[in-house]
């Protein structure tokens, strides 16, 4: 009976019913009129954002060598505090939706190469300038020079001809892309004055918060920007603070205490113990991000289709979530696309573990001897463990798995995309074609399988172009085969996002775009009063 | 007193000396780092011509003997560079991170000497009863701790638990020297706890040794009180490896806590070394290692100058 008078409440505070209707509705359950108020004012607090106070962050991933500079940005520190001062042109919402922001909409011509953006009217930077198209473009030309050493280089190089027209910014690209406002929601591409040149790391740009202090790898402070524009909907808490809190244990210890309001990267093994401490929740959403082992498909032994499969049907997917992720993430099928992905293949079988067809395709490939496989780390949390554990399953299979730990430091320049077999992670990406286009393309920097095809690279610039879901879904599907049955990937599982919030903090909402709310705790969450 | 300025004076240039030949060896140590310095900074899809661009700017065409000259001209001059990974200004951010590692090793000094010392005297006193026992006991218990887990129990129990102290010790501008004491205390009382037993069993043995002499015979002879004859008479003569001990120890407090700096979150040295480490920032490494070095042979100096004081045999050396 309260659960309906709840519902109701939150019905009046979201304006849908008003006050006197629900007084009636309590009346008719029989609740007397005192306890009906109470119920109506709970839901009306819990309901709208509360201003002011400070919300603090206890963080891993910031470094002594972060820089304002968003062409820089590579870890979570220096995003989500970018996050605070700066906004790009689009974003991606929480549901994989398109949200506006310096621009207001877009229109795209029918072959997809020509896109027109009107920028939002109004909007001011932090030094009083208003944003203008030109600042948009001048922007983008700084991230696609080669020596900006931008981050977003891969993203907006394919833009061939940029362009300020009035109140428009118009972007004609070199091929064909569906996508675009999703690249451009990048983090990379903060729109800052002047397209950032003279002072790239002034740390000057629109967002609801201004720098007040920055100290990277130890702490960064935001105190609030008055002529913010969305200030309706972004921005509760007065002050917004990063503590760098770089080791698991401290940044708990903080949570608990008090210290820190939120923080991320909850460890999958200490998150069932923390869930019993009073006043914590734990904050977990499946995302793209995923741990893979990866075989160079153009080097020997690993250039035999047969060994490639023997490999991937010897490993036990749900016993590695279950003991690697706690649970905490869902079974891969080797290939890098989960159903968080807008037009995911949903009718893909899902590969299971088959030590007795693994033998078979392990007798057909001819291959005798142990395989090497490399593994670190910082691989992924719990990598060394995941390779042990595989060295286990793949045994059942009459494969000889030997697992070689490598140091952390120098492991991505040293070990991964450079051996032929080793343990990686990957953060996943907004859209399918980014994820194919980073790490599968022939052409791709980071294609750490060594899948050079012709014929895959064909269907994923064709479904690139293609404007209509339905054609694009199926030239996905058929990519995506490629990949899982063909392809140097084992990927056994995808990884959730496991943050977490001490008490009174208000306005979180899952996105699996990444942790933190994609990064969009500090300004999106109020403090409750 | 003339001869033991010229004492000061020797041993202070040896000093100097030293840390020139540690600041060849820092250099040549970074030269021989693998991988090119500006590979690093432009990172895997370097162009070869950004590459070649790149290592004009730094000059790092130049031969080394050049490069070393330059930058050891840079560091008299108090201009140790600019970082290449984020293009700080590497004297300004050096010198808030010493800034915070001398603060707490300052504090850390100022409980931990003084509680050794006193505790070391009181072990002598009781000589083989239960306060030295117990003393020696709990003080070796402590140093065979790793710190982390000290500080991890000590996290537990005071911060979460009884929420006495922050288990967060950032310390920043803006915070009064109580807001910072504060902070600071967990990681104070870890690293006491890590130092007490060295410096406390040093005092004792030193102590104990020179208790052996017959002048300390003599002295209890004629009626002195326990504490009189110790700390008169005995502790005089046991300073100069007592302060042996505690200068290790405060150099160790210096540029060895990397560990407690993690774990409490605190903005010194040790973690602003590693960092830069990671991401092969040479400039800042050099500065680090150079930095590290002189307050290790500061410290040392210091202990040697008062040793030599104290003791007039080497004051006046036949």
């Amino acid at each position: 009976m309260t659960k309906e008078l709840e519902y109701y409440g939150k019905k009046v505070a979201r304006g849908l019913m008003d006050r006197r209707a629900f007084m009636g509705r309590a009346a008719a359950l029989g609740v007397s009129a005192p306890l009906a108020g109470t119920i109506l004012a709970g839901a009306v607090q819990a309901a709208g954002p509360v201003r002011g106070g400070t919300l603090k962050a206890g963080m891993q991933g910031g470094e002594s060598t972060n820089s304002l500079d968003p062409a820089t940005w590579a870890s979570d520190v220096p995003i989500s505090f970018g996050r605070t001062w700066g906004e790009t042109m689009v974003e991606v919402g929480p549901t994989g939706e398109i949200e506006f922001r310096i621009a207001e909409s877009v229109e795209a011509s029918p072959d997809a190469r020509t896109w027109t953006f009107r920028i939002r009217e109004g909007v001011e930077f932090h030094n009083g300038k208003t944003v203008t198209p030109d600042d948009v473009v001048k922007t983008l030309q700084r991230h696609s020079d080669e020596n900006s050493k931008s981050g977003a280089l891969g993203i907006v190089k394919g833009i061939e001809d940029m362009k300020a027209d009035g109140q428009y910014v118009v972007l004609t690209l070199d091929s064909p892309n569906a996508d675009l406002p999703y690249l451009l929601a990048d983090y990379h591409l903060m729109i800052q004055p002047g397209g950032g040149f003279e002072a790239p790391d002034a740390g000057i740009g629109t967002g609801p918060y201004r720098v007040a202090e920055n100290q990277p790898g130890v702490r960064h402070v935001g105190t609030r920007f008055e002529n913010y524009w969305d200030a309706g909907n972004r921005g509760f808490a007065d002050t917004v603070e990063i503590t760098v809190v770089n080791d698991a244990t401290a940044r708990l210890a903080a949570l608990q205490s008090g210290q820190v309001n939120m923080i991320n990267r909850v460890e999958p093994k200490v998150v069932n113990l923390i869930k019993r401490v009073p006043g914590v929740t734990v904050r977990n959403v499946s995302g793209r991000g995923h741990y893979v082992f990866i075989m160079h498909v153009n080097t020997p032994p690993f250039d035999n289709n047969h060994l490639r499969l023997a490999l991937k049907l010897a490993i036990n997917r749900q016993e590695m979530v279950d003991k690697i992720l706690q649970g905490y993430g869902s079974v891969g099928n080797d290939f890098p696309i989960n159903a968080s992905y807008p037009l995911f293949p949903d009718d893909i079988p899902q590969r299971e573990y088959d030590p007795e067809k693994a033998a078979f395709h392990y007798r057909k490939s001819g291959h005798s001897g142990s395989i090497l496989l490399r593994t670190s780390d910082v691989a992924f949390p719990g990598a060394v463990d995941a390779a042990q554990l595989y060295q286990q399953h793949a045994k059942a299979a009459g494969i000889d798995i030997e697992v070689k730990r490598e140091p952390g430091d120098g492991y991505w320049s040293e070990v991964w995309n450079k051996k032929p077999f080793s343990a990686s992670y990957w953060s996943g990406r907004p859209v399918q074609d980014q994820m194919y286009s980073t790490a599968y393309l022939s052409t791709a920097e980071w294609n750490d399988t060594k899948f050079f095809r012709p014929d895959f690279d064909k269907i994923i610039i064709a479904a690139r172009a293609e404007l209509d879901p339905v054609k694009r879904k199926a030239l996905y599907r058929e990519a995506a085969l490629m990949v899982r049955d063909e392809g140097g990937l084992i990927l056994p599982m995808f990884n959730d996002f496991i943050d977490a919030t001490g008490p009174k903090v208000g306005g979180w909402v899952p996105d699996g775009n990444g942790g933190m709310m994609n990064d969009k705790a500090l300004i999106k969450c109020w403090l409750e009063a | 007193m003339s001869a033991i300025v010229k004492l000061v004076a020797q041993r202070l240039a040896l000093g100097l000396l030293l840390l020139l030949a540690v600041s060849v060896l820092i250099f040549a140590g970074t030269q021989i780092l693998p991988g090119d310095v500006a590979q690093s900074i432009l990172g895997q899809s370097a162009t070869p011509t950004a590459l070649a661009n790149l290592r004009e700017e730094l000059g790092l065409n130049d031969p080394a003997w050049l490069r070393y000259l330059r930058w050891l001209g840079g560091v008299l001059t108090g201009d140790l560079g600019t970082a290449l990974s984020n293009g700080q200004d590497i004297s300004e951010a050096i010198g808030r991170r010493l800034g915070n590692t001398l603060f707490l090793a300052f504090w850390a000094a100022a409980v931990a000497v003084p509680l050794a010392i006193t505790l070391g005297l009181v072990a002598v006193r009781y000589r083989n009863r239960w306060p030295d026992r117990l003393i020696s006991g709990l003080t070796l218990a402590s140093i065979s701790l790793p710190e982390f887990f000290i500080g991890y129990v000590l996290i537990f129990f005071f911060g979460v638990k009884l929420r006495w102290f922050p288990s967060v010790a950032t310390v920043y501008d803006g915070m009064s020297l109580w807001e910072k004491l504060n902070a600071i205390a967990l990681p104070v009382t870890v690293l006491t706890l890590v130092v007490l037993a060295h410096m406390m069993r040093m005092t004792r043995a030193a102590i104990l040794n020179v208790m052996q002499s017959a002048y300390i015979e003599t002295a209890e002879l004629k009626g002195l009180g326990q504490f009189r004859v110790i700390f008169r008479h005995a502790f005089p003569n046991a300073i100069a490896p007592i302060v042996n001990v505690v200068m290790i120890n405060l150099a160790y407090l210096v540029v060895g806590v990397v560990v407690v700096e993690v774990i409490f979150v605190y903005p010194g040295m040790g973690q602003y070394l590693v960092d830069h480490v990671a991401k092969r920032d040479v400039p800042v490494v050099q500065a680090t290692g150079l930095i590290f070095a002189a307050v290790y042979i500061g410290l040392n100096l210091v202990a040697d100058i008062v040793a030599i004081v104290s003791n007039p045999r080497l004051r006046h050396p036949k």
